[in-house]
This record gives C-alpha cells, sequence and structure tokens, in this order.
C-alpha cells in the first residue's frame, strides 16, 4: 500500500499507456476484445485516480503525492509528478472524461478500431502528463506528445473534412507550442545566471526574480502557447474546424479537456512565474479585453449557427473566455471561480458533445434544421439534455451557476464594467442555447425521418448519467472543491497581489516551502 | 632514416584510415572472386573492414584516456586526434555501416551489385578521417577530395540510368567549382599567414591589422567553398537534382556521412583558422542560416519526390546546425554535435524505408509511392512517423534534442529574433512531413505488393529506430558524449 501510495500519480499516469500497450498486441480482427480491453483500462485508469480525491489534503500547501527521479542530469530535466487542487480538478476530469468518451465510441467507431483505441490511450496518458508534471520540460514533451494521436484521431476518423482540421489544429497549436518553448528556455536559463544551477522544476522556478520587461515578454511566448490552445480570440479559428470534424469521442475529449490545457497554464505557469507581468496593467487590461471579444463574439456567433456541432463549438471559445476573465481578475474569486469553470466547462460541453454525438449516430446530419421535436420520440433523451442546457447557461442548482457567479463576483471586485460586460454573455449563451434546445426538442415533429428514433440506450446513459450527476454535485454542494482550491488560489493570489490579504486583515496563506537549488545538478564548466 | 619523418605515433594515428583504404582495396581485389549471387560478400568484408576500424579506433581512445590527453598530434601538428576528431569519425563509421545494411538489397535489385560500391564508400571514409583529424589546410583539402570523388562516382552508379549520370554530372561540376573557390581561400590564407597549419594561420590572423580587404577576399572564399559543401543557401542548388538521381542508398549516404564530414569540416575551419575573424563572419552566417531555413523549409512543401523533399529538408536541418555555429558558445557547439548525431539516425531510417521501397519496376521515390503503406507493411509505416516526427523535433524523439540545444544557446547568446525564425520554421517542416504520413495512414495503397524487408534492411531499421527513441527518451551518456567533442575555439 505505501508503494502504491508513493506512486499513484506514476500508477494513473501510464494505466491508459499499459492499455494501449495491451491493445497493440491484440490482433485487429478482434475487434470485441479490443473494445473491452480499452474501456477497462480507461475505467481502471479512473479508478486508480480515485484514491487521490480521497487522500488529497486540503489544507496542506504545496504540491503533494510527489515524486521525482533522475532523467537528463546534464540539462537538470528530471521526472517530477505532483499535484495541488487545481490540477486534482483537472486530473479527475480527464479520468472521468476519457473513460466515459472510450465508453462512448463502442458503436461510433466500426473501421481501423484498433488503431483508434491505441491512440485514444495515449492521448490520455499525455493529457494526464500535461497535467500532472513539475518539471517543464517533461511538461513540454507531454504537451507535444499529446499532438500526435489527436491528430490521428481527427485525420482519421473524422468528418468530411478531416484532413483541413487535422493539419490546422497541429500546425495551429505547435506554433504556439514552439513559441511556449522559447519561453521556458528563457526561464531555465535566467535561472542559471541567478543561481548558477540548471533546473527545469517549476517549484524553483518560482524563486527567480526576473526584470518586468523580461517578464512580459516571457509571457508573451507563453501567451501564444496557452491562448492557441484555450482557445482565446483571435486565435480560435481552428476550433470550429476540429470540433467539427473530430469524432465525437474525440471532441469530447479536446473540448472536455485539451482546451483546458490553456487555461491550466495560464494559472500554473504564467500567473505564479511571472507576477509582475500578470498584474501588469496592459497586461491585465490585454487579457480582459480578448476574455470579454470571447465571451460576447463567441455567443454572437454560436447564435448564427446552422450546425449544431459548430455551435456547441463557439459556446467552447464563449464558455472559456469566462474562465480567462476570472484568471485575470486575480482575485481568490476570479481565480477559483476560474478554475471550477473550467471544470463545468468540460462537464457541459463534454455532455453536449455526447449529445450530438448521439443524434449524428441514429440520423447522420448535424443540421439543425433536419431535426425538430425530438423530445416526442426521446423523451430521457430530451430530459438530459435539458438539465445540461441549464447546466451550460449557468442556472442555479447546476454547476455553470457556481462558477460563472463566482467569477463575477470576483471581476466585479476589480471593475464593475468588466463583470456588467461579462454579464451580458450570460443573457446570450441563454439564448442560444435555448433557442437550440427549442429548434431541436420542442413542438412537434417536422422530418418524418425523425419520427422512429430510439431513445438512449443504457450504453448511452452510463456516459451520460455521471456527468448530470457530477454537474448536481457541484451545483448543489460545491463546498468541497472551494476546500481543495483554497490553498492553491491563494498561494497565486498572494504573488500577483502580494498587498491583497494583508489589506482586508485576513492571515496571509501559508507559503509552501521553496525547494532550494539543488547541489546535485551541477553548472556546466 | 624512416623515423626521421615518421614517430610510431603518428603511423598509428592514421591507421584507421590505413586500415580502410586496404580494406577497401581488398574488396576491389576479393570481388573478382565472387560470383553474382555471393556478391553481397563484398558488404561484409566492408562491414568487417568497419569492424577493425572501429575497434582501431576505440584503442586510440582507450590509449589516449589513459595516459590523460585530450589530443594527440601527429605529423608535426599537421593531424590531430581529439575528441571532435573521434566523435565525428565514429558518427562516419556507424553511418556507413548503415549505409551498407541496407545497401545490398538495392543494389541486387538494381542488377548493379559491384564490389567497387562498397570500395568506395571505404575509401570515401578515409577522405573523411582525414576532415576530421586534419589541422593543416592541404591535409583537409585532400581529404575532402578523396571523400568528395568516391562520392561523386557513387552518385553515378547506376550507369544505365540517365538520371543518376546527370546527378554525378551536376554533382562533379558543382563540386569541382567549389573546391576551386575553397582551394582559392586556402591559397589566400597561406598567402597571408606563410603556413598552412591552423593554429598557426590563427596566430597569424590575430597579429594582423584588422581591415585588410585581402584577409576579407579569403574569409569570402573560403566560407563559400565551405558552404558550397554542406549545402547551405544559395549554394544549395546541386542538392536537390543530385540527391533525386543518384541511388536511393547513395542518397541515404550522401546526406548523412558526407554532409557531417562537411560539416566537421566547416566547424575546424571555423573554429580555428577563421576564430579571429568571427566578428566577420557572424553576420555573414546569420544571413546564410535564415536564407537556409526559408528556403530549405519552403522548397520542400511543394515536392512530389521524397528524394527531393528530403534533400531540401537536409539543407534546412544544415541551416539549423549553423545557427549552433553563429551562437558559438559550448551549448550551440554540444548542440550541433548532438544534431549530427541524431540527424544522422533519423534521416538513414528514413532512407532505408524509401530503399525497401524499390522493387521490380517501380522506383520508390514518388510520395505516391508512399500511400497507403500502413496496409502494406504497419511497422515501417510507423517507424516512418517517428522518423519524421523526429525530424520534425517533435519530442520524446531525438530530434527534438538537438533542436533544444540549438534553441537554448540561441537564446544564451541573446540572439532572440534568430530563435523565433528557428522555431517558426520548424511548424512549416512539420506540414511537409506530415504529407508524407497523409499518404501513409489515410491513403489507400495504389499497389498491393507487400515490401519486401531483406535482412539487411530489417537490421538497419531496428538500429535507427532504436537510437531515434533511446536517445530521445534518454539521452543522458549522447549528451555526455557530445559535450566531450565540443571543439575549444582558438582564443
Amino acid at each position: 500500500m505505501e508503494f502504491v501510495r508513493n506512486h499513484i500519480l506514476t500508477i494513473t499516469l501510464f494505466t491508459p499507456l499499459a492499455g494501449a500497450v495491451v491493445v497493440m498486441l491484440l490482433n485487429k480482427e478482434r475487434i470485441d476484445a479490443i473494445r473491452w480491453v480499452a474501456n477497462i483500462f480507461a475505467f481502471a485508469g479512473f479508478l486508480v485516480s480515485l484514491p487521490l480525491v480521497f487522500w488529497f489534503q486540503s489544507a496542506q500547501p504545496g504540491f503533494q503525492f510527489t515524486e521525482e527521479a533522475m532523467w537528463i542530469p546534464s540539462i537538470g530535466a528530471r521526472y517530477s509528478l505532483g499535484i495541488d487542487g487545481i490540477s486534482l480538478l483537472l486530473v479527475m476530469l480527464t479520468t472521468v472524461l476519457g473513460s466515459i468518451s472510450i465508453l462512448s465510441s463502442w458503436t461510433a467507431i466500426q473501421d481501423r478500431v484498433k488503431e483508434y483505441y491505441v491512440f485514444f490511450l495515449v492521448l490520455q496518458t499525455g493529457m494526464l502528463g500535461v497535467f500532472m508534471s513539475l518539471d517543464f520540460f517533461l511538461f513540454y514533451v507531454f504537451w507535444e506528445v499529446m499532438l500526435v494521436p489527436m491528430y490521428f484521431l481527427i485525420g482519421i476518423w473524422g468528418g468530411p473534412n478531416k484532413l483541413y482540421a487535422a493539419i490546422k489544429f497541429f500546425l495551429f497549436t505547435l506554433f504556439g507550442s514552439v513559441l511556449m518553448l522559447l519561453g521556458i528556455l528563457v526561464l531555465y536559463f535566467s535561472y542559471h545566471t541567478q543561481f548558477g544551477a540548471y533546473t527545469f522544476d517549476i517549484r524553483q522556478l518560482i524563486s527567480l526574480n526576473l526584470p518586468l520587461n523580461t517578464q512580459i515578454w516571457v509571457f508573451l511566448a507563453f501567451f501564444v502557447g496557452f491562448a492557441i490552445k484555450v482557445p482565446m480570440f483571435p486565435f480560435h479559428t481552428w476550433l470550429p474546424d476540429a470540433h467539427v470534424e473530430a469524432p465525437t469521442a474525440g471532441s469530447v475529449i479536446l473540448a472536455g479537456v485539451l482546451l483546458k490545457m490553456g487555461t491550466y497554464g495560464f494559472v500554473r505557469f504564467s500567473l505564479p512565474l511571472l507576477p509582475g507581468a500578470s498584474a501588469d496593467s496592459r497586461i491585465v487590461k490585454f487579457m480582459v479585453a480578448l476574455s470579454l471579444i470571447a465571451i460576447i463574439y463567441g455567443a454572437l456567433v454560436s447564435l448564427m449557427q446552422k450546425d449544431w456541432k459548430k455551435l456547441v463549438a463557439y459556446s467552447s471559445v464563449s464558455h472559456l473566455g469566462f474562465c480567462t476573465l476570472g484568471l485575470f481578475a486575480l482575485t481568490p474569486n476570479g481565480i477559483a471561480g476560474s478554475v471550477i469553470q473550467q471544470i463545468n466547462h468540460g462537464i457541459s460541453t463534454g455532455a453536449l458533445f455526447l449529445i450530438v454525438g448521439i443524434v449524428y449516430e441514429r440520423r447522420h446530419t448535424r443540421e439543425i434544421s433536419e431535426y425538430g421535436g425530438l423530445s416526442n420520440v426521446m423523451p430521457v433523451f430530451a430530459t438530459i439534455f435539458m438539465i445540461i442546457t441549464m447546466s451550460s447557461i449557468g442556472v442555479p442548482a447546476l454547476n455553470g451557476f457556481i462558477g460563472e457567479f463566482t467569477i463575477l463576483q470576483g471581476t466585479f471586485e476589480v471593475n464593475k464594467v468588466w463583470a456588467g460586460l461579462a454579464t451580458i454573455g450570460i443573457v446570450l449563451g441563454a439564448a442560444y442555447m435555448l433557442w437550440l434546445y427549442q429548434r431541436t426538442m420542442f413542438g412537434p415533429i417536422t422530418n418524418p425521418k425523425n419520427e422512429k428514433l430510439a431513445d438512449l440506450n443504457w450504453r448511452e446513459l452510463a456516459t451520460l448519467v455521471p456527468l448530470v450527476i457530477w454537474a448536481f454535485w457541484i451545483g448543489l454542494y460545491p463546498k468541497p472543491y472551494f476546500r481543495v482550491l483554497e490553498q492553491p488560489v491563494a498561494q497565486i493570489v498572494q504573488r500577483v497581489r502580494p498587498g491583497y490579504y494583508a489589506k482586508r486583515a485576513v492571515p496571509v496563506p501559508a507559503q509552501p516551502v521553496v525547494v532550494p537549488a539543488q547541489a546535485q545538478v551541477t553548472t556546466e564548466k | 632514416m624512416f623515423n626521421e619523418f615518421f614517430s610510431r605515433q603518428d603511423l598509428l594515428l592514421i591507421k584507421p584510415a590505413v586500415l580502410l583504404a586496404l580494406f577497401g582495396c581488398g574488396i576491389l581485389l576479393t570481388d573478382l572472386l565472387h560470383e553474382r549471387r555471393h556478391k553481397y560478400l563484398n558488404a561484409v568484408t566492408a562491414l568487417l573492414g568497419l569492424g577493425f576500424t572501429g575497434v582501431q579506433l576505440a584503442l586510440i581512445q582507450r590509449a589516449m584516456s589513459a595516459a590523460g590527453y585530450s589530443e594527440v598530434s601527429g605529423f608535426s601538428g599537421g593531424l590531430v586526434v581529439d575528441g571532435f576528431a573521434l566523435y565525428f569519425t565514429w558518427i562516419f563509421l556507424i553511418a556507413t555501416a548503415i549505409a551498407i545494411l541496407f545497401s545490398v538489397r538495392y543494389l541486387e535489385v538494381e542488377n548493379e551489385h559491384h564490389g567497387e560500391y562498397y570500395a568506395l564508400m571505404l575509401f570515401s571514409l578515409v577522405g573523411m578521417y582525414f576532415l576530421a583529424t586534419a589541422m593543416d589546410l592541404i591535409t583537409l583539402f585532400i581529404g575532402l577530395e578523396t571523400m568528395a570523388l568516391s562520392v561523386y562516382v557513387l552518385a553515378g552508379f547506376l550507369r544505365g540510368d540517365r538520371r543518376s549520370n546527370e546527378a554525378a554530372m551536376k554533382y562533379f561540376l558543382l563540386g569541382a567549382f567549389s573546391s576551386g573557390i575553397l582551394a582559392y581561400g586556402f591559397s589566400l590564407l597561406y598567402g597571408l599567414t606563410g603556413s598552412t597549419n591552423l593554429r598557426a594561420v590563427a596566430d597569424a590572423l590575430v597579429a594582423r591589422p584588422s581591415g585588410d580587404p585581402v584577409v576579407y577576399l579569403a574569409l569570402i572564399t573560403t566560407a563559400t567553398g565551405l558552404l558550397f559543401k554542406v549545402a547551405a543557401v544559395p549554394f544549395h542548388q546541386w542538392a536537390p537534382d543530385a540527391y533525386e538521381g543518384a541511388p536511393t542508398s547513395i542518397t541515404g549516404f550522401m546526406s548523412t556521412a558526407p554532409k557531417a564530414a562537411a560539416f566537421a569540416f566547416l566547424l575546424r575551419v571555423f573554429l580555428v583558422p577563421l576564430a579571429p575573424l568571427r566578428p566577420a563572419w557572424e553576420g555573414l552566417l546569420v544571413v546564410v542560416c535564415v536564407l537556409t531555413m526559408v528556403v530549405g523549409n519552403l522548397a520542400a512543401i511543394s515536392q512530389n519526390n521524397t528524394k527531393r523533399l528530403f534533400a531540401y529538408s537536409s539543407i534546412s536541418h544544415v541551416g539549423y546546425m549553423l545557427l549552433g555555429l553563429v551562437a558559438g558558445n559550448e551549448t550551440g557547439l554540444k548542440g550541433i554535435a548532438v544534431y549530427l548525431l541524431v540527424y544522422v539516425f533519423m534521416n538513414l531510417g528514413i532512407f532505408t524505408v524509401l530503399v525497401a521501397l524499390r522493387r521490380k519496376d517501380i522506383i520508390g521515390d514518388e510520395i505516391e509511392d508512399l500511400s497507403g503503406l500502413f496496409f502494406k507493411n504497419p511497422v515501417s509505416a510507423v517507424f516512418m512517423l517517428i522518423f519524421l516526427l523526429s525530424l520534425a523535433g517533435i519530442p520524446p524523439t531525438a530530434g527534438f534534442l538537438g533542436k533544444y540545444f540549438i534553441f537554448l544557446s540561441l537564446i544564451e547568446t541573446r540572439h532572440y529574433v534568430l530563435a523565433v525564425i528557428a522555431v517558426v520554421f520548424v511548424v512549416v517542416a512539420l506540414y511537409y512531413y506530415f504529407r508524407l504520413v497523409v499518404m501513409m495512414f489515410m491513403r489507400e495503397a495504389t499497389d498491393p505488393e507487400r515490401l519486401n524487408i531483406s535482412p539487411g534492411v530489417a537490421v538497419a531499421l531496428a538500429i535507427t529506430l532504436a537510437m531515434t527513441l533511446v536517445i530521445g527518451i534518454y539521452p543522458e551518456p549522447f549528451i555526455r558524449l557530445a559535450a566531450g567533442s565540443v571543439l575549444v575555439p582558438f582564443r
């Protein structure tokens, strides 16, 4: 048990990869065996990550379940894993959505099944690695590794325009990643200049003291990488193509998890490592402006969409605009709300893509005009769709409300105009979601092809019900989520707004022990 | 009387080259004894020769470290075996060995399986050895020509194929032309300094007053000749034609071992005799690097012939390596060493797969020939994917490591704009590499004939893939090796 406890992150990280290897060894004709093995490993990946929830100590500052191993001493890269409250939530989101997406592919993928599950499981490991890495080099490796299986998932099993969407996704994201690499190298080299040791560990890089100008340049380098991933306006143009052309499970994982890596990058790297730049008023105004444009523009474009999947894709742009707005309000409510809203978006948009996938499998069209009155023939489906719609809009009792309200609270603290503009986004969100629901679900059945549609089967229910339950859980009892976020968010706020807690006569949160430059990582002569 | 001119140490230092030459000549003789179907024995002999040479090299290395010398010179300073020379010679040996492995079957299919092929490869290795170890302008030039002449003949080895003859002719003419320019540069250096020893030239150039136009003329002509040899833009025009027309196995060889040798030559000259002129040539190199990356990458996008595509890809890789020279610090030079090592393996891996595509009537060098490769031979398609990812520089493959050091060296020496340009072209490169991936994984096979993987090809594939992944995932020992090879620039 000690071994498991000490290595739980590695076990969680490599379970999907082990599954991929097993699937690779199976004969490609044995499709049923492949499906079962893949699903078992995906679900096992979720089960091994569950203990993280129970063993996590909310009161403890710093990273938990840390694992260290030497990897490349010559350059100071180590195999360092660890999670805090923020990454805990994202890791759980990844394992849950991962197993749900793999389950949802059961009947949707009919050819080249073996490669599909291999790529998906490798992608799962890549995503988990991004959230768990404490070493910048390791983080970068996992960040890039993720791109290849996602490219294949879109490019082989995607829609009519899959090749264009896949290569656009890859090149766009790669462009951001390589510029991010330059930012990482600047931090790495600056640390060596200041402290004489070579390290990529973010717990050590946090003690860097960079001049504001350097910080701003590194921030901009990181910004390109993360903003393309989120995606923030105006780097969002790859998203509609990738989402629409990807297979259902691909869209779920793309929207549910991959997009969160951009916001995770901001909250894990840009804010703590570059506090001067993050708090700089020009940067804040720039980020807030882009966020507000994303919220309102994303919502307006969603309103106009005729393609169901594209509507949901643009709604992601709008929702993640809220998340970036919350982050750059730089207040505890803003940042905590942003992280919770990221989880919420994963749940609700993931569910929305599953919903589109379910009707697509039946009718093979995504045109909204092709549907209408579906609630008459698919009542269970309609109920779940309504719940998810409410979640996406931000109605109280569901998760969306908690996230959006907290973000608005955090933003209002800083600038009332910004909060006001963001609230318009909520109204527009209600507009496009409710109109979508009305066009597809309410009223009489307009298209005779819809008359015989089957309602949800057990497998489809099994993919959606967990998300519904989770949505209600966060919506009705969000306290545990805020509790795990308390420490990491407080530390970040303390870094970017040093006087925040003192001004409010609130006890300054405990600082994590800064690991000093280690002697074994020697300077290169 | 013999001992007055040559010491035992001198002879020991050139023993690797002597062994290679002997084995080459031996192949020429034993080739006459072999029947048609036993011609592969020439390859075995060649590999044996490489083995003996490797052992000799290891013995030299061991003797040097036992005695505590970091470098040993011979022939009155005309030759030096240091970490740099040893590292590069090992690269040449391994690259040639892998090239021999995949050449066997290729030549059988082409019906040109003559022993001269392997002999010429060993002779070019002799030239390469001198390029890596020489400390004298004339010796360097001789080594260059020995290598180049062998490769010219190898490029035209398919005597009945017009493209091969044309490629050899173009390569020979442009190679001779550039050697002429280089010789002119060397003669100017001699005229200015009164010596052909690299270190003496450096000393003399330091003492010279700056601003002397003849010095600049010497620099320009020497640099031009050197850049021709590595096919940097704007001296790259010979490469695509030579690569496309040459037999595929020779293209694989040409793009790795002679290119590494030319690069070793370039480094030796820029870092020793031309080192005092760094302020003059640094700017020139920056322009060359940017042009090379731009032209190399953009031209590759529209190619339909895989050999031409990889020619332009090689050109762009040279651009990246030259960036390490522009940075010039230890990270930069270590980066060049790592990059070359990694580049050799991934390029040879690509060409191993391309060689395997050559069948009865199909040359196998059009992009369409790769279509549906995943369905015909999934293993080689996946290997090809990994090699392409490595060429693009995606972790955790070896190619990322080379680029990592180059980018780091640019950041360390404050060449931020260059760094941004370099990383942006990584994205461009990935586009044309993935054109091949689309062909292999997402298109139906145009002809259903299965690939014939001979034992030599299988071994070559295994070695190149293993190294591409191992260096990417566990690079520590290789980084240490490369660090040992860094040439301390003359101060």
